[in-house]
Formats: C-alpha cells, structure tokens, sequence
C-alpha cells in the first residue's frame, strides 16, 4: 500500500460519502413534493381541521423543511431510521429482518452468478464466433429479453409444479437453517441470475476480446501456452476494471430492483416492504428504504472503484 | 538434415482479405522461400513493410498473425516438418524450441505481472526447470544482458523499467529455456540511438555466448549487418537476394539491394539563417502544476529562418515534441514568449487568431491517426480550405487536385479513404493538408519516423521541393540523424529539456563535440560490418583516456 492509493481511496471514500449526503437531500426532497398528505390520509376524510392540525404537531409536520431534515439526519446517524406513520412501529427494527432476506438472496444469487458469468465469459471468448460462443451468447440473450416474471412463472411451474423440486413461494422464517433457506430461495435465485447473466458474462467476454488484441497476448501464444491459461492468466487480470463495474451495477440490482421476483415468489424482501408503505403514503418509510438502496448502490460502486484502482499495477507499484 | 537447423522450403504463405463491402479473397504474402540455417548461425532477413519478413519470421513459430496462413512448403525445424504437427506438439515446439522477441517488448510484456513471472513463464510451462532453477537462470541472463541490479530487476514489473531494460529483459525471456533458435523481430527498431547500440551489442554477445541460431528481422540494414553473418533481402514475398553479410553490403548484385544500401542519398546545401520568421526565446515548460518537479523544457531558445529548415535533434523525453506543442499553442509555457513573422504569439491556442493558427501548421508521425478514416482525401485536404480560405464546391476541388499534384499523387485519389493509401501516401496527404492552409511554417514530427527508408526519402525530397517553391519553413522534429543531415540548415541538439547544441547545420556536425552530441553520433549505425565492435572500443579507449 503505497501513498497515492491510500489518497485516491480517500477521495473516493470522501466522494462517496458526500454523495449520500446529496442523495439524502433529494430524497427527502422528493419525499416533500409527493402529492398527497400523511395525516390526511391517517385520519381519513371525514377529520376535522383540528384533528389534522394536531397530528401534524403531533408528527413534526408544521416545522419547515429543513429542520424536519436535519432532525431526520440526525437520527439516521445515530442508526434511528424514524417510526413508521401507519402501524407506529420502529423502522429499523421491521426493516431490519427484510434487509438481511434480502441481502441473504442477493449474496447466494452473486455466488452462482458472478463466477458462472465470467467463466461463460472466458469460454465464449477462447471459442470465439464457435459454436460454445454462439450458444452461450444465444441463451444468455434469450435469458435477458424475457420478462423476470414470465421467467419466474416458467420455473415455477417446471421445478415446483411438475417436477415438485422446489417451493414455489419462497418463505424463509428464523426457525430455517442454513439448508432449508437455501432450497427455498433456489427459485428466485435463479430467476435473478438468469436475468443477470447475459450483461456481466457479454461484458467479459468484451473486456477480454479487447485485451486480446495485444501484444503479450501473441507473446504468450507464442511460449506454448493453452489457450485457457492464456485467457485466464494474461488477459483476465488486463480487464478487470471493467468487468468489476458491470458486476457491481448487477449486484445493486440485485438489493434494490428484485421487487417483481420477490412479488412472485412472495419473498419476505425489502421490495415489497417499500411497495406496500408506498402505497400507505407512509414517507418515513419510504424515505429510509430509499437511503439504503442508495446507500447499496453507491457503496457497490465505490467497491467497484476501488477494485479498478487495486488492479492497476501502475497504480499499486509507482514507479 | 540434423547439421541443419532450420530448413524452409518452398514455402507459400496467404491470407484472406476481408475488405469491407467486398467479397473475402486470398492474397499470397509469401512465396518461394527456401533457406536453411546451421546451428549457431544468425540470418538477418530484410525488407520494407509488406516484404513479408516478419511471416517468414514467424513461421518456424508455425505462427501466423491475423489470418495469415501458411497453404505450402515444408519447415523443418530440428528434422521434423512441423507443418505436420497438431496442436499440442505445436505448443510443445513455442516457447521451448523456438522463442520470440518482439519489436516493442514494452506492449509484449503483460502489465499485470512482474517481469521475472513472465521470464522463466515458459520454461516452467514446459516442464523444463524448476521454479528456483528457472529464477537463478534468469538472474545470470539478466546480468549477461548488462541490466541493473539483476538479482532484483525481475520483481519489478513492466512499467517500472526504461524500454530498452525490457528489450533486453525479452531477450532474456526468450534465451531462458535455452532454445534451438530465436526470432528476433525488429528488437531495436523503438529504441533511442544510443539505447539501441547497447542492446545490439547485448542480443550479439548472448548469442554467441549461448551458441543459439538466430533469424534476425529488421528493416536497418545497417543494424542487421552488426549481427548477421548472412543475409536474405526480401521484397513483395519474395526473395531478392541471399548471401553472406559481407557481400551483401559491400557488393550488392541486385539493383533492389543496392538502393537500400545507398538509401540517403539527397543532397542539400545547408543555407545561411537570415532574418527569422519564428524566435523561441527562453521557453520553459513543464506538464502539470507550475514549479513542481524539473521541467520538460528548461530555457529553450531557437530561430527559424523563412524558407529553411530546423532540425530539432533528440531521444525520447528530450522535450523536443513539447516544444512543438509550446509553438502551437497546445502547452502554454511557464516562461519564454515566441515570436512569428514581426508579432508576439499568445500563449494559449484558444487565444489566437485565425490567421496564426492558418500560418503554422503541423504534420504529425502517424499519418493513419492523423486523418479521419471515414472522409475522403478530398474531404480531408479541402476542410482546411474551407475553414481559412472559404473555397467550396468546384474551386475546392479544383485546389485539391493541384494541391494533390503537388504532392505527386493524381486526381483520383480525390475520392479515396485513407485505409485504401499506403504509409508513404498517407503522409503525403498530411503533407498536402498542412500545405492547403498556405503556412509560412510547418511542424514536421517525427514525419519520416515510421515510414521505410526508400519511402522516407520519397517524402524527404518532396518537402525540400516544396520548401524551393513555397519558401515554407519547416521545424523538423527526429530522433534520426541521417535525416537530419540530409534536409536541415540549421540543427538544434537537446537532451533533458535543454538545447546542448545549435547552429548551422555544418558548425554543429563539425568537430569538436559536447559529449552528447558525440555520443549522439557515435550511436548511429553504419552499413559496414564490424561497425558495433570498433565503436565499442573505440569508446573504451575514449574513457581510458580521460
């Protein structure tokens, strides 16, 4: 580790971190202008100005903006993500286990996905314009241009209705183990990396082609070595970085736009939590939701940053 | 055939063109090559671009580079045609029997690893040493090679090293697995003057050291007679003449031969500096924040004479192209200002005027990134027409088309790309471009640089025509002192940002000589055998003295 990397990842720390703050801003900006009026639609239509004016007291309402914005800040920091408007409970806590479903799928669908992405990659590439190459571009496609829930539905009625390999709807509780929460998530698991496949593996197999043009690449050829080995061990590492930014865009999906596979598959995930509060007009919620997509998304692609500057050897080894 | 090392016959080798819009046809690169090589030997094959050198060079490889296939012939390389062997004994003959070094090691070499990992990568590969065998071998190849510090120079990793360490350190590559016979393609074509003699004395010393056969592919004749002990002068795929060094460059039979061992051969009187058109005076410059690190340029002072030519002389990073960027505009400097024709020029390009920028024109080394491949040369050409001069429609062709017979070439490459041009027109359309404008003063880059000697020459005398009938300046920027003696009227040496020497062109090839300038023109090959070894010692002698 070496002064200019330790300086490039505090700026991309500082960045990212400043940029959160920004993105707080706006969603709670966003939040203000909502058509709509929370303590109107707690109390129905028939309340009268009174009663609306003292939940509005009751909630904060009647501060200006910007106060309710650094109050809600305020708590956020200190890990207080603020009461739901509709049932009254803490946020943090109801969030808390529909984050951890939702990371839980995301992390065993980037386990298949990622490695089984850049592997098609490598292999479509050493068999470039082949048969394997075709196929494997062929499908992935295929995979990608289809509906998530017309894919979903597709797998459902195969492995759960007519072969009855797996659940259909995808329930996990904390009584499960490790094992049965992983067969019942294998549905949507692999409906997600179905959807994701196509853009990470046609993305190596593009990043490497471009590496393949150079010259250690004939310089490797040319000492005997396998194709493979070449692909693997002369042009992998070359093209990284960009490989590394459409596998985080992926995994950010993953967190933040599986609202229609967990709807299938009725898992327990952060989608539909947001979904149902904002359709509840409960804004806090909405609100807190929205900071930790954005939060997951910024954050992934600090990562991705990060790993693009780690894997630059002129960058890790100055001159 | 065992005494024979290597023994190609007959060989035919094509590649199918895909032109775009066109039906894919094949083309013969290479036909009728016959030649054998006795263990220990070193043949210099040479030729220009498109000869066909480097895929006769790499067929012993059984390698062909994009495309390319060999349809005909035998190579036997130790007894066995290898043309018969499948793709696993192919792979077992690269890198163990037969080794490559590449024209720029520094794009051969794979970032992403260290310089040692990449070294011993196929002897291990090959199951032919151990790792810590295969290390210690590299360690003594390094310190035969002459590179610094050679217990530690393979932790390092590519960028990290000058290009001529890493020439060398290919060389060491390919000598690791002690093999029957290395390729040597172009090693020091990219290398500075004074670098390239090192590393040719370094590539002759190990192999005669290690007892390896050689093909040694360049287009300098004056290199390959260094190294060679014969020769096989080639052209359009096909082979001129084949004979020993000695003969080849002392007594050339074919007329091809003989002009390239004649190449250079303009001869222009140096004129007097008058009046200049264009005064650099004390220019510093540096790339990045002011005042930090040592400047590119440090107090840079020269003038041009109307109607003449200064040649700026120097390795890379001697500041010479930041010059031409400081002159144009593209680098404001720190210090220094530049006048042109009786006016200060501003600093900045965005500052100036039409008019500064339609008198000062430049022509750059790579023709082929230098044009838009999707226009046309009428487009090309005519764009500057347009933009200063406004001529549109008829006129403007009617100008591109004199201006096209200027350069020697006719009207109809008016509509032709540049794709469908060869290096050599290429250039002449840059040459064209710049001359449209109508300039008092051209910067020429590197013009010459990565154009073959007959063709370089073409391009030489054009511009001194030129110069006769426009009384055009020129700034002629090159690393190559043949050039340099052969169109300039005034010289200006740098080295590290400075100019060490600078005069007329007669006052500063003439004796004595600052050491650089005498290291400078020491380095420049000549076409004699023995050449590299009386330099050496002529330097030894040289430093003993003093």
């Amino acid at each position: 580790m070496n002064s200019l990397i330790a300086r490039l990842i505090a700026q991309r720390l500082a960045l990212g971190i400043s940029l959160l703050f920004a993105v707080s801003m706006l969603i709670f900006a966003g939040t203000q202008i909502l058509p709509g009026d929370v303590a109107q639609s707690i109390l129905g239509q028939g309340a009268t100005p009174e009663a609306l004016a003292n939940i509005r007291r009751e909630l904060g309402l009647d501060q200006p903006a910007w106060q309710r914005y650094l109050s809600w800040l305020g708590g956020i920091l200190q890990g207080d993500l603020g009461t739901a408007l509709s049932n009254n409970r803490d946020i943090a806590e109801s969030l808390g286990r529909r984050v951890n479903n939702t990371l839980f799928l995301a992390f065993w669908t980037a386990v298949v996905a990622v490695p089984l992405a850049i592997l098609l990659g490598l292999v479509a590439v050493r068999y470039q314009n082949r048969w394997p190459d075709r196929l494997i571009s062929g499908s992935t496609l295929t995979a990608i241009s289809l509906p998530e829930f017309f894919i979903g539905y597709l797998l459902i009625y195969f492995f759960a209705v007519q072969l009855n390999w797996f659940p259909s709807v995808a329930s996990v509780h904390d009584r499960m183990n490790l094992g049965e929460r992983l067969h019942a998530i294998a549905l949507p698991a692999a409906t997600l990396t179905l959807v994701i496949l196509a853009h990470m593996m046609r993305m190596t197999r593009a990043a490497i082609l471009n590496v393949m043009q150079s010259a250690y690449i004939e310089t490797a050829e040319l000492k005997g070595l396998r194709s493979l080995l070449i692909i693997w061990r002369h042009a992998f590492p070359n093209a990284v970085s960009p490989v590394v930014n459409v596998v985080m865009i992926n995994l950010a999906f993953l967190v933040v736009g599986v609202v229609v596979v967990e709807v299938i598959f009725v898992y327990p995930g952060m989608g539909q939590y947001l979904i149902d509060h904002v359709s509840k007009r409960d804004i806090p919620v909405v609100q807190a939701v929205c900071l930790i997509f954005a939060a997951v998304y910024i954050g992934l692609n600090m990562i991705a940053d990060l790993v693009s500057i780690l894997s630059n050897p002129r960058l890790r080894h100055p001159k | 055939m065992a005494d024979q090392l290597l023994d190609i016959r007959n060989l035919k080798i094509e590649a199918t063109l895909r032109p775009p819009g066109e039906k894919p046809h094949d083309v013969t690169i290479v036909e009728d090559i016959n030649l054998s090589l006795p263990r220990g030997r070193v043949l210099g094959l040479i030729g220009e671009s498109g000869a066909g050198k480097s895929t006769i060079g790499l067929s012993p490889a059984g390698y062909g580079r994009g495309g390319v296939r060999i349809t005909g012939g035998e190579i036997n390389v130790n007894g066995r045609n290898i043309l018969e062997l499948g793709a696993s004994s192919m792979r077992a003959l690269r890198g163990k029997e037969v080794c490559y070094v590449a024209q720029s090691a520094a794009a051969a070499f794979n970032p992403a690893h260290r310089i040692m990992d990449q070294v011993i990568e196929a002897t291990l590969w090959h199951g032919l040493a151990s790792r810590k065998q295969a290390e210690k071998r590299a360690v003594e190849l390094f310190r035969k090679l002459g590179l610094p510090d050679p217990e530690h120079f393979g932790e390092r990793y590519p960028h990290q090293v000058s290009g001529g360490q890493l020439q060398r350190a290919m060389t060491a590559m390919a000598l690791c697995s002690e093999p029957d016979l290395i390729i040597f393609d172009e090693p020091t074509t990219a290398l500075d003057v004074t670098t390239q003699m090192d590393v040719l004395a370094a590539i002759k010393e190990a192999i005669r050291d290690t007892g390896v056969s050689a093909l040694y592919i360049t287009h300098d004749l004056a290199v390959v007679a260094q190294v060679a002990d014969e020769i096989m002068v080639l052209r359009h795929g096909k082979m001129v003449e084949h004979g020993e060094t000695r003969q080849i460059i002392e007594n050339p039979q074919q007329e091809y031969t003989q002009r390239l061992v004649s190449v250079r051969s303009i001869d222009h009187t140096a004129k007097s500096p008058g009046e200049p058109i264009l005064t650099v005076n004390g220019i510093t410059a540096r790339y990045g924040k002011a005042g930090i690190g040592k400047p590119v340029l440090d107090d840079v002072s020269v003038a041009i004479t109307p109607g003449q030519t200064l040649a700026v002389v120097g390795e890379s990073g001697s500041g010479k192209s930041t010059l031409a960027r400081v002159i144009t505009g593209l680098l404001p400097p720190e210090k220094g200002n530049i006048q042109f024709d009786g006016r200060t020029l501003k600093a900045a390009l965005k500052q100036r005027k039409k008019e500064d920028l339609r008198q000062l024109q430049m022509i750059y080394q790579m023709a082929d990134v230098a044009m838009n491949p999707r226009h046309t040369v009428g487009t090309i050409i005519g764009r500057p027409l347009e933009f200063y001069f406004g001529l549109r429609g008829r006129k403007q062709r009617a100008r591109v088309i004199e201006l096209l017979e200027q350069i020697e070439l006719g009207p109809e490459f008016h509509e032709r790309y540049p794709a469908e041009l060869s290096g050599g027109q290429k250039q002449r359309i840059c040459i064209a471009r710049a001359l449209a404008a109508d300039p008092k003063l051209i910067i020429c880059d590197e013009v010459t640089s990565a154009l073959d000697p007959l063709v370089a020459d073409g391009i030489l005398k054009l511009l001194l025509r030129l110069q006769e009938e426009h009384r055009v300046a020129y700034l002629f920027i090159t690393h190559d002192l043949a050039t340099v003696k052969a169109i300039a009227d005034s010289i200006a040496v740098m080295y590290q940002g400075q100019v060490v020497r600078y005069g007329t062109r007669d006052e500063v090839l003439a004796p004595p000589f600052d050491d650089y300038t005498d290291l400078l023109l020491s380095s420049v090959p000549q076409m004699r055998v023995g050449w590299l070894e009386e330099a050496f010692s002529q330097r030894r002698m040289e430093a003993q003295g003093n």
